[in-house]
């Protein structure tokens, strides 16, 4: 099972993302084996869109579903240790943090807490 | 102090020179010359989404606040009409010259043309002035003729049914996308267009064309009239060359550069859609790319050998895309290096053509498939290419091994 950070948290617990708080509502997204290692799928939730991923050292990570330089899905793009790359121009984000790593994306990512429990990955949406 | 570094031409691979050169820790002056009266924008959008916008924008590379904030001075509207090599300095049309260190010539290329007389019912893609004109004709039920079957042509054929024109295409070549497609590609979007309700007339060329006011008039090699509201020509572009022609640089299929991206004069670089380099990949064979990816990608690169930082040659991999309807067209590497191809489908209506070498080696991927479904496999051959890889062709043609994998082997 991998360890988390927010694994623990309950439903509806203020967790602590790039500095915010915020509270999170814990949406389930998938079976945690849904998602091969250093690999990422698209989960859609009530009209929103999410990439969530499963890293080479066996953790999961949520981030928004579209790229930010033209709305595509990040879920066919290629993921290569901690980076996600954009299937239509090759923009490159730390799936971990959001950070877009440079030209032609220059916006951050979101990105979204994650808890695996009972082999099940859930998000934190707020 | 250093005269500073200029860069002729602000489309893609212009901007992004210029904004390397301050990533690379560069001071001094940085002088961005465009033709256009724009701020830098991306030029790929111009045949799909500003067709489709209601309210279309170009799609802004850097506006002027970031502009600022690298210290980039961006002259925009302005041709320049000379390059002094021994002074070392440019001659801008409206005036000044303006002394450089290192000269970037970004000029682009510009469409082909046909050689009938030009009205006001014939119109060329390039910029977003251009897009913003044949946008005005594109409506339902408006006949709209496109001259050549190439990914311009081809993705205003989507853009203007998706609005509900009448439309019908004329390739002179036996096929659409002739350069750099194989045929089963090629066929797949053949095969939509006519879906989607293109008129598609291969084989047949234009023997005279002519316009007014109203309407635009086309006569057939094989004797067919067609009329439209609009006739727009995409046949090709040519690199722009003539300032550095004029300036007695070498010029070979655009303007010549080494590995580096220099050209003939050792304090002028050239990249982008303007140059024509050797390619490490295919044993230096010359080519010339008109690609966003390889755009940016020498803009970088050439900014980094002009600061003399390091001296990298180019070793990309050549790569691009075309969308038309939701469907997404996607090449690694050069199609044309292959001698042998192995297919891998993709899901229910994707697949990805392998090229390989008649040694074994993966030289170039192509796919198609609904959006983005050829993206990832796409990406990783090309990684595969880069490598000098030697895939088993089994693995290659089973949706069962992952190309991942490959890479790991």
């Amino acid at each position: 099972m991998p360890s988390l950070r927010q694994r623990n948290s309950p439903i509806g617990i203020a967790v602590q993302q790039n500095g915010r708080k915020e509270m999170s509502n814990w949406i389930e997204a998938c079976a945690a084996n849904d998602i091969d290692e250093e690999d990422v799928i698209r989960f859609d939730h009530d009209g929103r869109t999410f990439a969530i991923y499963r890293s080479p050292d066996d953790e999961y990570f949520a981030t928004d579903g579209l790229c930010t330089h033209e709305h595509v899905h990040l879920a066919d793009g290629l993921v290569m240790d901690e980076i996600i790359e954009c299937p239509k121009h090759n923009g490159r984000f730390d799936y971990k943090t959001g950070e877009a790593k440079g030209a032609p994306v220059c916006v951050n990512l979101r990105t979204y807490p994650v808890k695996v429990e009972a082999g099940k990955v859930f998000i934190g949406i707020e | 102090m250093d005269a500073g570094m200029v860069i002729i031409g602000a489309g893609e691979c212009g901007a992004r020179a210029a904004f390397a050169l301050r990533e690379q820790g560069y001071d001094g002056p940085v002088t961005l010359v465009g033709a256009e009266r724009h701020l830098p924008y991306e030029r790929p959008p111009l045949s799909k989404e500003t067709m489709l916008a209601d309210n279309p924008q170009a799609k802004t590379i850097a506006d002027h606040v970031r502009l600022a904030a690298h210290d980039i001075d961006f002259i925009a509207e302005t041709a320049v009409t000379a390059i002094d090599r021994d002074a070392r300095s440019v001659q801008l049309g409206n005036g000044p010259s303006l002394p450089y260190e290192r000269l970037l010539l970004a000029t682009g290329a510009v469409p082909r043309r046909l050689s009938f007389v030009h009205g006001p019912r014939m119109a060329y893609l390039r910029t977003f002035d251009d897009a913003l004109a044949i946008r005005r004709h594109l409506g339902p039920g408006r006949p709209i003729a496109i001259i050549g079957g190439g990914f311009i042509g081809l993705e205003l054929a989507a853009s203007a049914r998706r609005l509900g024109a009448e439309v019908i295409l004329i390739e002179a070549q036996p096929r659409i996308l002739m350069r750099g497609v194989p045929e089963e590609i090629a066929s797949v979007i053949d095969a939509r267009h006519r879906a989607e309700g293109v008129e598609l007339v291969t084989g047949d060329g234009i023997a005279d064309m002519a316009d007014d006011d109203a309407s635009v008039t086309i006569r057939l090699a094989s004797g067919r009239r067609v009329d439209a509201d609009l006739a727009i020509i995409g046949i090709g572009a040519m690199p722009v060359t003539d300032l550095a022609q004029a300036a007695g640089l070498v010029i070979d299929n655009g303007i010549a550069v080494n590995e580096h991206l220099r050209t003939s004069d050792p304090h002028i670089f050239a990249a982008g859609d303007c140059c024509s380099f050797p390619l490490a990949l295919y044993g230096g064979r010359r080519v010339r790319l008109e690609a966003w990816r390889n755009a940016q990608e020498q803009g970088a690169l050439a900014a980094r050998n002009m600061l003399g930082l390091a001296d990298e040659p180019y070793g990309a991999v050549p790569w691009f895309w075309s969308d038309q309807y939701d469907l997404g067209l996607q090449i690694a590497g050069l199609c044309d290096e292959g001698k042998r191809v192995v297919r891998r489908d993709v899901g229910d209506a994707a697949f990805i053509l392998f090229h390989l070498s008649e040694d074994g080696r993966l030289v170039a991927a192509s796919g198609i498939g609904p959006g983005t479904a050829v993206a990832r496999d796409i990406r990783l051959a090309e990684m595969l290419i880069a490598r000098g890889t030697r895939p088993d062709a089994q693995h290659l043609a089973s949706p069962a091994t992952k190309l991942k994998a490959l890479l790991a082997a």
